[in-house]
């Protein structure tokens, strides 16, 4: 199969993902006896284009124009549209980005096709491939299969594939294809102002060696104190699953996850957070995760090393003072 | 202004889940509006409070839909159109934008909004499937939107903590990310006067949109663990003291 995986950069930068995204493709190019090109998108991007060609691909294809230097949906779709229509793979694959899913869907359909969003696999049975997503918030997996004629689209999530599995080119370097795209400025209908982040962090989440981290478990703002309490007995930050944030009962400074913060601290603590994707991508890098959940059957036991199953508001006095027990024994 | 909302009903965050093939045993499970929605809904209402306009509720699904249908005339909208479908888990995310498509377009609308993402099904791609039918502009992940003289412009969320300023010309689509307000609740006067409030019901086969599909569900499957998770369990002081012992002695992490 002929794969076409669409990398991603903003301002000259990679988004790492796009690295998994093309083991991704490296993968199924073998066991199809495919092969992959890659497509850098933007603005004098020439030199991510040479850094691509050093890798496992048959071809990079720079796609520049002066309207892509900064990302608009209109622009990406039209450039896309005019690459896929001349490169003609089976497959488009990207990373399940902010970006992409701002834009792929809208790609996909202006060529009548669908797109399977967010994988976390892929499977080559005889040729047919079947794709693995999360449904129900991550309670259940899904198999889907494509229908109809090709090409068909695909984005993987962050952390489904290893960028570190990515091959190098076997014999020096592919070749880097310039392709021809036209866009008229008229044909940009949104404008990009600036890129900001809010109010400057107080507290630096990836660098505590032990988090404490709340989910809409804890039920109202109030029962806050009883995590703090839990947190200051361990030596640890508070920190917040996303719905916590929205409510304003932590600072967005606490949000753990694609939109917020990405830590790895020796212990991570899950209370009444169920494990939405979006949570994991923040923390499954953690050394030693803990999970106290009422749901046995709640996503976050995935990748918990320890479960407990049962009432947050049980567990985090008794394990406030157990952990007060046993620094004073 | 006009305003189109999207709100899909899905099951509720506590319900418990029974795979059935393809899709859920839908029978003794309660159902909400998808969280992300009820944000867009509110974002709706207060454009409406401060720059008139209508606001429309439009839902596609079974009957059940229809109380959810009800909450958001509750909470302020005027109408609201219901796209009845008992099969809507058998489309993809092509199809259901199709017939969401359809039915905005029998509508005059400065706007549409939908959420980012269904807590069920979970694509992530109707609003902006919905701007490429529909061939208006849109923007995504949506944390604040001002508009001014046919023009909005919008806060959008990106990754790690950073946001990006936008304009975007009207009529557009946009998708609303949870966070970007306060919901309000239902007064008992706005659920009195939902009573009296239209919800037009069509099909999606009148809107001519077929059940054909790019992408199909083979099965739904309890998902594969990554990690052997040592569970702890007893009463809590027990499981505590446990717990503590582990992260010290075998953990080492404490
Ligand atoms: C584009 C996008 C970006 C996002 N970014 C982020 C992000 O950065 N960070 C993030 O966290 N989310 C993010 N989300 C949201 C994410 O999808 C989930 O909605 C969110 O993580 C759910 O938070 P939660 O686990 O706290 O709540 P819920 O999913 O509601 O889970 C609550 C859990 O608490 C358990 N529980 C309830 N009461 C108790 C009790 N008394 N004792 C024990 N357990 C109890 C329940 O069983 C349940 O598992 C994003 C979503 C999108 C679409
Ligand atoms: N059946 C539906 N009825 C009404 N709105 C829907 C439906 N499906 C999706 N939407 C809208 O599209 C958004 C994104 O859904 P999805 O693409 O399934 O993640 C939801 O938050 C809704 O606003």
């Amino acid at each position: 199969m002929k794969i076409l995986v669409i990398t991603e950069q903003r301002q000259g930068k990679w988004n790492g993902t796009s690295f998994e995204t093309l083991a991704a493709a490296q993968q199924i190019a073998k066991e199809t006896s495919g092969s992959v090109s890659a497509v850098v998108i933007g603005k004098g991007v020439a030199g991510l284009a040479e850094e691509l060609a050093a890798k496992n691909v048959s071809e990079v294809i720079l796609a520049e124009h002066d309207l892509l230097d900064a990302y608009t949906p209109d622009g990406y779709c039209l450039a896309l549209k005019q690459v896929i229509e001349s490169a003609k793979p089976d497959l488009v694959f990207f990373p399940h980005t902010y970006q992409v899913r701002d834009f792929a869907p809208k790609l996909a359909a202006s060529l009548n096709k669908g797109m399977v969003a967010d994988c976390i696999g892929v499977r080559n049975e005889a040729g047919k491939l079947t794709f693995v997503r999360q449904m129900f918030q991550g309670k259940t997996a899904a198999d889907v299969t494509f229908q109809g004629a090709g090409p068909w689209f695909a984005s993987f999530q962050t952390g489904a594939f290893r960028a570190d599995l990515l091959a190098a080119h076997p014999s020096g370097k592919a070749p880097v294809n310039q392709a021809a795209i036209a866009l008229q400025p008229k044909q940009i209908r949104t404008k990009p102002l600036e890129l900001f982040r809010e109010a400057k962090q107080a507290v630096d989440l990836t660098q505590a060696p032990v988090i404490v981290a709340i989910g809409r478990g804890i039920k109202a703002p109030e029962n806050i104190a009883q995590a703090e309490a839990l947190a200051k007995a361990i030596g640890g930050e508070l920190a917040a699953s996303r719905p916590i944030c929205d409510e304003g009962w932590l600072p967005m400074e606490r949000q753990i996850g694609s939109s917020g913060q990405t830590v790895a601290p020796k212990l991570y603590l899950a209370l009444g957070i169920s494990g939405a994707i979006q949570h994991v991508v923040g923390m499954k890098g953690s050394r030693t995760i803990v999970a106290v959940n009422k749901d046995q059957n709640a996503p976050i036991f995935e990748i918990a090393d320890y479960g407990i199953v049962g009432d947050i508001f049980e567990i985090m006095p008794a394990l406030t003072e157990a952990l007060e027990k046993a620094k004073s024994a | 202004m006009n305003i189109i909302v999207c709100i899909k009903q899905v099951p509720a965050k506590d319900a418990p889940l029974t795979m059935a093939g393809s899709w859920i045993k839908e029978t003794d499970i309660g159902f909400e509006m998808n969280e992300p929605d009820s944000y867009a809904l509110e974002e709706a209402l207060r454009l409406k409070e401060k720059h008139g306009g209508e606001v429309i509720a439009l839902s596609l699904g079974p009957e059940r839909v229809k109380q959810t249908i009800k909450e958001a005339l509750a909470k302020g909208a005027d109408r609201a159109i219901h796209v009845a479908d008992d099969n809507f888990h058998q489309l993809d995310p092509l199809g259901t934008a199709r017939a969401l498509a359809a039915a905005i377009q029998k509508e005059k609308c400065d706007l549409v909004l939908t959420g980012l993402q269904s807590d069920d099904q979970g694509f992530g791609q109707t609003g902006v499937l919905l701007a490429g039918i529909l061939d208006l502009p849109h923007a995504t992940i949506i944390m604040q939107i001002e508009a001014d003289g046919g023009k909005l412009k919008l806060k959008r969320e990106l990754e790690a903590g950073w946001f990006q300023w936008m304009e975007c010309p009207l009529p557009a689509v946009l998708s609303i990310q949870s966070g970007i307000n306060k919901v309000r609740y239902a007064t008992l006067k706005g659920i009195m006067a939902a009573k009296k409030k239209e919800i037009a019901t069509v099909t999606r086969e009148s809107l001519g949109v077929s059940g054909e599909v790019t992408q199909r569900v083979e099965r739904l499957y309890v998902p594969t663990k990554s990690k052997q998770t040592e569970f702890l369990s007893g009463p809590a002081k027990e499981v505590a003291a446990k717990l503590v012992e582990k992260l010290k002695f075998e953990a080492r992490v404490i």
